[in-house]
Parts: structure tokens; sequence; C-alpha cells
């Protein structure tokens, strides 16, 4: 598997993801500038990182929608191929209409950096097949804005067909408003497009890849994407 | 060619809870500004047009809302259009 790490000025996530991709994951990784037209044929999945694309000027991830290159990630997607964005990524996405709905600010105004529990809820998409269903996951996030919101019928949509990848919950996998970090409706981490080859998620996977860390709890995002593409 | 002044203001939509609006809120009530209610919070976005009509300015400034400056998935968007001299721009 090649992965394509988009750059915006303000990533600052990208060298975690390439880190991630190819050291713990041992796929091929590439970055790719956000001025790029183009993204080489032979990236299977293109990586938007987190961080703050533009400063979060106007929006976060409004600006980044817009650079040269979305519109070659929005082609790539078309094609069937993969997308994951990561915090900021995933505001990029929703920002570009890859994903339905948009990230608000936290409810409690606050920045939060801190770990979370994920409750694995979809595992036949291409992100989370080297999972297990209803496997939690500890990962860390690190976000002002990830408080994800859309109107009823988009939220029944995203349920009705099971396009929740993660959903925010406490150690044991139960989902409630405790466990539940930034206010986003029913507790949504991360969903996927309506043909499954797209997932925006606020937590951070990549920042937990690697032994040395602790924890890699994170690493079954990527295997996944091993599993799905295979070995290059 | 004409000039013209939009003044744009972006709030969330009213159907979204507007968390800093009601923290601004509270902060007023308890300092006794009692009789103010419903506080929101929002964007101010300055910017010069050129049109031949006032309603083709509206036109360019709209479509610029919709697309760029506000999401309208969260955000209202309000113009207020303004036609000025050259020597007004910026």
């Amino acid at each position: 598997m090649k992965c394509g790490i988009v750059v915006f000025p303000g990533s600052n996530c990208d060298h975690d993801a390439w880190y991630a991709t190819s050291h713990n994951a041992g796929a091929e990784a590439q970055m790719l500038w956000h001025k790029e037209t183009s993204i080489p044929t032979d990236i299977d999945c293109v990586i938007l990182p987190g961080g703050f694309s533009y400063g979060d000027y106007l929006r976060c991830g409004a600006i980044a929608q817009v650079s040269p290159i979305m519109s070659a990630v929005r082609d790539h997607a078309k094609k069937g191929k993969f997308v994951l964005g990561i915090c900021n990524g995933f505001q990029i996405l929703t920002e570009s209409g890859l994903l339905p709905g948009v990230l608000l600010r936290n409810t409690s105004m606050s920045f939060i950096c801190k770990d979370i529990y994920l409750r694995t809820e979809q595992i036949l998409s291409p992100f989370t097949n080297a999972l297990e269903q209803g496997q939690i996951l500890r990962v860390p996030i690190a976000h002002g804005e990830g408080n994800y919101f859309a109107d009823e019928e988009t939220i029944h949509i995203l349920e009705q067909e099971q396009r929740i990848a993660f959903r925010y919950c406490d150690a044991n996998g139960i989902t409630s408003a405790e466990s539940n970090p930034n206010g986003s409706i029913n507790n949504i981490a991360g969903i996927l497009n309506d043909t499954g080859n797209v997932l925006g998620m606020m937590p951070h996977p990549e920042r937990c890849c690697d032994p040395l860390l602790g924890n890699i709890d994170g690493l079954g995002v990527f295997t996944s994407l091993m599993q799905t593409v295979g070995i290059v | 060619m004409k000039h013209f002044k939009a003044m744009i203001t972006v709030t969330l939509r009213k159907s979204i809870l507007d968390v800093q609006g009601k923290t601004v809120e509270h902060a007023l009530h308890s300092t006794n500004f009692t009789s103010i209610e419903h506080v929101r919070i929002g964007k101010y976005v300055e910017l010069f047009v050129h049109a031949d009509t006032a309603e083709q300015a509206m036109s360019i400034v709209d479509d610029a809302c919709k697309t760029i400056i506000a999401n309208p998935i969260m955000e209202d968007h309000h113009i207020e259009l303004q036609e000025v001299s050259v020597g007004e721009i910026a």
C-alpha cells in the first residue's frame, strides 16, 4: 500500500501520519504538497493530516478545502480510492463536501487534549476491517472544534447505513454524555462516506501506533488499509 | 462599473446552540444586564466588490458567502451593501 500525506501550511500531524504508515504499518508513504494539482496514480490512500491548516482562518478546513490539491483528492475519492481525514483532515473533508455535516466548537468551548475511548461500530470498511466489532480503542484527541453536527435527516441516514465508524465511549464501551468529550451528536467520532472509501475521524490513530509510546490502539486503522490494499 | 462595500455578518444558525453566546449572556446577567437576552456571537467580514448594479454586486457576494465565507450547514449570513466611491475603497 502507498499513502500520500497532504501537507498544508499549518499541518502538524503530517510527519506522525508518515511515521505511523511507513514505520509502524509497513506501508510506503510520501508527502504531497498542497499546491500539487494531481495525485500520483500509485497512491492508494490519501491522508489529510491533523493540524491547523491556514491557521484555522475563517473556519477549520475552510481554506484548505479550496487548495489546489483538493480537486485531485475529490477525483481520487470518486475513483473509489481511499481518503482518510484525521482531526483537521476530517474538518477539511466536511468543508469540501466529501463527508456530510460539520465540526462545531466543543460544547465546553475548550481545546481538549487527552486520551479518550472509542467503540468500533463498523468493521466492514477498508479502514476498520482488522478491528473487531465493538472493539474499544484508547486514542488521543486534540481539538477545539470536534463537535460533530448534521441535520436530523443526515444523522438518520448515517445511522441507517451504518456509516458511523467510531463512537466516543467509556473504558467499558458505554456511550453516554459523560463519555462524549465534545458534544458530538450520538457520540460520533468518525464517519464514512456513502461508498465507504472516505473516513473522517477526530481522534488521532497515528499518535498511538508505536510500541515505544505505550499504546498501539490506533494501528488497526492502518493495518486495516494494508489488509484491504495489500503490501505493494 | 460601480463600487460597493459589503458588510457581512455570519452567525450560527438559530437551530444550533451558540455556547459562546450563552456564556456571554450568563456573564451579562451576572453583571446585572438582566434585560439582555438571546446573545449570539458571530463574525464580521468586510469586502469591496465592483459590479454594474447593486443587484449584481449582491449576487456575487451572496455566492461568495455560500461558497466560502459561511458554511450553510451551520451558519447564516447577512449582507449589507453600500455603494462607495473609488476613494473610499479600503
